[in-house]
Order: structure tokens, then C-alpha cells, then sequence
């Protein structure tokens, strides 16, 4: 897969709502696309999103044909204990994208 | 009866086709009138909140992705000469700030006017001793918006420069030229009907101001040559080559029409 840009705060105090935002590149080829000659592109999407905060998944999504390329997610969670959140994208190819952020709580 | 009215008829709407034509300027005759300077609005003036809060916002804006992968190729030793463009060029924040702002330039060597992604590769091949990246290819859009980023914000700023005039008066009359089976210049929709709907869509001035931009039609990152070519195919004209000169003139011409509007790259379009 390619690259992945994360927007997590660095620190926050606890208790804090905080903002999570997951950039991912990938094509997300839909399937019902045919090359010029009439074969069939195959599908090849992002199925499946977790993000978990030390260990804990606080995020999870399966995605479907209708998502754009380069899909974009935004979701909040609550900030509990300094340490890494994991974001792992995993696509029809079985393969996986994994990031982290780190977050110290104040 | 019905026989002696039907041919008067047709008769009366030939004779209003006929009268429809003759008052039709001829391409040389028509003038539209260009925007007024203080009426100018970017394409993103036209777009949806959303789209807006898309581009307004790094950490959601997917050109980034594009932007990023430039970072790199700007840090990265290539080609014979083994030379990255931060070894000649250094920080790109200082380097590239208001580079693409004041593109396409003269360049002497071919007595011509390039450009930003043409002086690229220019770069590469002469200085770098390397392939020049394809036209529209993952790393020419990287590197473009990389290199645009760095004007992000600053005014569009034509050089003004007398070896340019040509050029820029050929973009000038390439941009208020009928074209294609629909017969229609890029002024009679840009300069005429801005604002306006086609086929449910919003007629936007198109100002290069945000190249090169994230197209969301697109699903992805592309020049302006290939919106130019979209806008030309729409007429039912065929597009110029990629890389021509008439590409560059009418480049040149946008970028005068638009002088002093601010850089957006890497912009989201609808």
C-alpha cells in the first residue's frame, strides 16, 4: 500500500474528546471498472480499518466498493493513558498498512 | 390546404436560420468581454463547503499524500550526476517559495517559454543527468506539488518579460478561439456564462490557481494540461499535444488573467 498521513494531538489531558484523522493512498478499485478491451479490472479495496489505542481498539470500519480513493476517516475517541495508538488498513490483497502516533496525556 | 401552409412554413424558419447565421460573428469579429479584475473568484469559490473544508485542512486533504511523496524525490540523490534538487537548491521553503507563483518563464536556451513542470525536467536532464519524468506521471505531480506548495498563499505573478509578449498574445487569442464540433472558446463559457450551470455543474472563471490539483471526478492528482485537455475533449475539439507550445501559450495567458490571485496548491476540485 502507500503512504498514510495521521493527524492525532500530541498531548492531552484526560478525559479530553480528541480528534483522530487517517489518510490512507490507495486506489480502491471498485471492480465493476472493464479495461478498453472488455476484461474486468479486479477488485482491489481497503475491506477493513482498526484503530486501537494501546492495544484497545477504540475504531473499527469495513469499507465497501462505494468509497472513494484515498479514503479519509475522522473519528473522536476519548484520551485515557499516554501511549501509541495503531492504525492497520488491510486490503483485498491481504495486505496491511500499518501506522502509529504516539499521545502523552498531560 | 395542409400542403400549401407546410412549405411557407419551412420557408419562414429557413429564412430565420439563414438570418441566425448571418449575424453570427465570425470567430476574428468576437469579442467577449474579459472579467473585470475585482470580480475574479478562484475555482474553490465555487465549490461546496465540504469540498472547501477539504482542501482548507492538510490532514484531510489527499493532494498532501502527492505532496509528501515529492518531499522525497526532492531529498533524493538521482540520475548520473548523483544529485538531489535540496543539493543544488537546498531548503525548498526558501528556494521554491513563489517559484510556481511566477510560472511559465522564458528560458533562453530553447528561445521559448516552459512550463514549471517542463523546467523540471530541464532540471533533471541537464543537471541531475537524468530521465525526465513522463508527462503526468506519479512523480512529475509529486514534485509539482511539492514545489507549488511553497507559493501556497502568495499572489500569481506573471514575469514581465518582453520575450513573453508573443506567447502571450498567442495564449491570448488560442483562449477566445471557437473550437470543436460545439464551436465554443474557452471565453465564451470562462469570460461569458461564469456562474452559470453546465449540465448541473457551476461554470467556474478558470484560474490556475491551485495546480496541481486534486480532482475528486479524478480520484486523484493532475495538471493543468490534463484539465485543458478535459475542457477541450467537452467541446468535441481535438486536444493539443501533450507539452506543446499551445498548451504553454494558453498557460501563459491564464496566468496573466489571473495575475495577482492567490496560490492555492495543492487544491481539491469537484
Amino acid at each position: 500500500m502507500g503512504r498514510a498521513l495521521i493527524n492525532v494531538p500530541a498531548t492531552a489531558k484526560a478525559g479530553d474528546i480528541i480528534e483522530i484523522k487517517a489518510l490512507v493512498a490507495h486506489v480502491m478499485e471498485t471492480g465493476y471498472r472493464h479495461e478498453v478491451d472488455g476484461k474486468p479490472i479486479p477488485r482491489d479495496i481497503i475491506n477493513h480499518f482498526t484503530c486501537a489505542y494501546n492495544g484497545v481498539v477504540v475504531f473499527e470500519a469495513d469499507f465497501y466498493p462505494a468509497i472513494a480513493a484515498n479514503p479519509f476517516l475522522s473519528f473522536t475517541t476519548i484520551a485515557t493513558e499516554t501511549g501509541v495508538l495503531t492504525f492497520i488498513w488491510t486490503d483485498d490483497k491481504a495486505e496491511k498498512q500499518v501506522e502509529t502516533a504516539r499521545i502523552t496525556i498531560t | 390546404m395542409e400542403a400549401a401552409v407546410r412549405p411557407a412554413w419551412i420557408g419562414l424558419a429557413l429564412a430565420v436560420l439563414v438570418a441566425a447565421v448571418a449575424v453570427q460573428p465570425s470567430p476574428a469579429q468576437e469579442t467577449v468581454r474579459p472579467i473585470a479584475p475585482q470580480d475574479r473568484l478562484s475555482g474553490s469559490a465555487f465549490m461546496s463547503a465540504e469540498a472547501r473544508a477539504l482542501q482548507a485542512d492538510d490532514a484531510s486533504n489527499p493532494a498532501m499524500l502527492w505532496v509528501k511523496d515529492g518531499e522525497d524525490i526532492w531529498a533524493r540523490k538521482t540520475g548520473v550526476a548523483e544529485r538531489s534538487c535540496a543539493d543544488c537548491h537546498g531548503e525548498a521553503g526558501a528556494s521554491m517559495k513563489g517559484v510556481a507563483a511566477r510560472y511559465p518563464a522564458f528560458d533562453p536556451a530553447s528561445q521559448k517559454p516552459v512550463t514549471l513542470d517542463q523546467r523540471i525536467n530541464i532540471c533533471r536532464t541537464i543537471n541531475q543527468k537524468a530521465e525526465p519524468f513522463a508527462p503526468e506521471s506519479q512523480p512529475a505531480l509529486a514534485i509539482a506539488s511539492y514545489v507549488g506548495l511553497q507559493s501556497r498563499g502568495m499572489p500569481i505573478t506573471p514575469p514581465d518579460d518582453k520575450r513573453l509578449k508573443p506567447f502571450l498574445e498567442a495564449g491570448r487569442s488560442l483562449f477566445g478561439l471557437r473550437q470543436g464540433q460545439l464551436n465554443l472558446s474557452c471565453a465564451n463559457c470562462h469570460d461569458a456564462l461564469w456562474g452559470g450551470k453546465l449540465g448541473g455543474s457551476p461554470i467556474p472563471q478558470a484560474h490556475p490557481t491551485g495546480y496541481p490539483i486534486y480532482r475528486l471526478e479524478w480520484q486523484g492528482i493532475g495538471s493543468l494540461q490534463r484539465r485543458l485537455r478535459n475542457c477541450m475533449t467537452g467541446v468535441r475539439a481535438e486536444p493539443f499535444a501533450p507539452n506543446s507550445i499551445e498548451f504553454t501559450e494558453i498557460e501563459l495567458y491564464l496566468a496573466e488573467r489571473a495575475k495577482g490571485m492567490t496560490v492555492e496548491t495543492p487544491a481539491i476540485r469537484p
